[in-house]
């Protein structure tokens, strides 16, 4: 395809185009998904706490995210005095930019993936521990006590739990014995991660809420203490793209827990009705499923407090993924499974 | 090879303007973003010599981590940047052998890879082909067996310093009222409620 656009259009503009066009073909889902989620969020915690949610705009509701896009657009935007404009607008731009990169090396399918990248694995540990410079840098440019409060609580937050994730994520990269994600995902045919690493899928979930600042971790922009956190200051577009990156952020680590735990584009059962079924419905299927749970805690839990929430990742997850890192290895070198 | 070769010189001459920034800017939190912005374009030309491992660590490690931290400490600090220029000139000489010191440094190392007599046999050592093993793999069958002890040592290092660390920071502090979840979970009504019948007028005794 691209040698053919090459002959055709000359130097190296066919493989522009068509690497263009697949980013595309990713960034165009994720921001619809992303728009969805914001309404399907509303409506099932509407469900969940016995509301009805927002069903006025077009059918079942369907038009509310865009209607909440265009009046986002059309508001003001106020920059504090004594704030740092540069750094004030590079921070949204970056959270946004940054969780639009992780999908690069998302495999949605058989062969479906930006960039297959062999070292996947990392690059998107990688891209998620970067979130945390957005909401740095919003905190500090806003010249603001709640900003700034909000930015350090989410700086040491994401830092902590980054690091049961990694561990995890090791585990995982020795039963599959690659950090290709595409490699991840077949060595998982038959069996899916989620069984045999079960008490970890578990911690990674818990880990991703906290690194994507969800209820019940999302002290950064706890309401009742710190109005809106890092993002107090922050109105029109700016907002809407730190809104849009924590969606977005959210869809991306769902993504990152179907790859690794839940066999990412492969069917339930390898027979004839479920392989019908092309594998990118597969994994959005899962990557669904991850976020209901995202949006089912959000309406059950209350907000941990922050002390909880320092102890629960050093001195439960952190431990329990160390020793759990040591059992696989144990078990991978004595029952010969060891990749090699 | 002429996008390679592009892709060099923008990601160097990014990373040198970045270089300079880090010191030239008046706003230390902005000389830090700077700092960021230089791991970044050097994971970048890790990229183009083909060792992507590397480069994801230094992001993960340098900028995930490390830089987090330093933008953290940095954001803390009260640094009146008047008051920092006011010692330039004292300062100076210091800084200036500091700089040379490690440039000499440098020149030594560099001079024994090029003319040391093992140095030859070193570089002589056969690569393993790209496109047969991965980078990850590489790395780790050089690091877990030629060099384990070395690597074990480096281990160590760190180990030393974290605990270092630890132990001039970890104090006992007075006054501070912690939880304690085990007792909270383990109370229970019997010893902890008492009904009590009171009198009136006269209050509990």
């Amino acid at each position: 395809m691209a040698e053919f656009l090459n002959t055709h259009l000359g130097l190296y503009a066919g493989t522009l185009i068509f690497i263009v066009g697949k980013i595309l073909l990713f960034v165009i889902p994720v921001a619809l998904s992303m728009a969805f989620l914001t309404l399907i969020e509303r409506r099932v915690i509407g469900a969940m706490q016995l509301r009805i949610g927002p069903n006025v705009i077009g059918p079942f509701g369907l038009l509310q995210p865009f209607a909440d896009a265009v009046k986002l657009l059309f508001k003001e935007t106020v920059i504090p005095t004594g704030a740092s404009p540069v750094v004030f607008f590079l921070a949204p731009m970056v959270t946004f930019s940054l969780a639009l990169l992780g999908w690069a090396v998302m495999p949605v399918s058989a062969g479906w993936y930006i960039s297959n990248l062999n070292v996947g694995v990392l690059y998107l540990f990688a891209i998620s521990s970067l979130g945390v410079y957005g909401i740095v840098m919003a905190g500090w440019a806003s010249n603001s006590r709640y900003a700034f409060l909000g930015a350090m609580r989410s700086a040491a937050q994401m830092v902590s739990y980054e690091v049961s994730i990694g561990f995890i994520m090791i585990s995982v990269l020795l039963s599959a014995g690659s950090l290709n994600l595409t490699k991840v995902v077949e060595a998982q045919q038959g069996l899916w991660y989620f069984i045999p690493h079960f008490p970890m899928f578990i911690v990674f979930f818990i880990s991703i809420l906290a690194e994507t600042n969800r209820h019940p971790f999302d002290l950064p922009e706890a309401e009742s203490e710190l109005v809106a956190g890092f993002m107090t200051e922050y109105s029109s577009m700016s907002f809407a793209l730190f809104f849009l990156g924590e969606y977005i952020n959210m869809i991306a680590m769902s993504g990152l827990a179907t790859t690794l735990f839940l066999g990412g584009w492969l069917p339930p059962v390898n027979i004839a009705p479920f392989t019908w079924i092309p594998g990118v419905i597969w994994f959005a299927l899962k990557v669904a499923l991850c976020l209901f749970v995202f949006i089912w805690v959000r309406a059950t839990l209350p907000r941990y407090r922050y002390d909880q929430l320092m102890r629960l990742g050093w001195k439960v997850f952190l431990p329990l993924s160390l020793v759990w890192l040591i059992l696989t290895s144990g078990f991978l070198v004595y029952s010969g499974k060891l990749a090699h | 090879m002429i996008v390679a070769a592009l892709a060099f010189y923008l990601f160097s001459a990014m990373a040198v303007i970045g270089a300079l920034n880090v010191i030239f800017q008046r706003n230390p939190v902005h000389s830090v973003l700077w700092l960021i912005f230089t791991f970044f374009n050097a994971a970048a030309l890790f990229v183009l010599l083909g060792a992507e491992f590397v480069a994801m660590i230094l992001v993960v490690v340098y900028v995930g981590a490390v830089a987090v931290l330093f933008l953290f400490v940095v954001m803390m600090l009260d640094i009146n940047v008047i008051m920092l220029r006011e010692g330039f000139l004292k300062y100076m000489p210091v800084g200036a052998l500091i700089g040379v010191i490690l440039l000499v440094e440098l020149a030594v190392v560099f001079g024994a890879w090029t003319m040391a007599p093992q140095a030859e046999a070193l570089r002589g050592l056969p690569t393993p082909d790209p496109s047969q093993i991965t980078n990850t793999e590489a790395l780790g069958q050089v690091l877990y067996t030629d060099y384990a002890y070395v690597f074990q040592a480096a281990g160590l290092v760190l180990l030393v310093a974290m605990i270092g660390a630890i132990v001039l920071t970890h104090r006992k502090r007075t006054g501070v009222r912690k939880q304690n979840i085990g007792a909270q979970v383990a109370r229970d009504p019997k010893t902890t409620v008492t009904l009590v019948q009171v009198q009136t007028g006269k209050g509990l005794q």
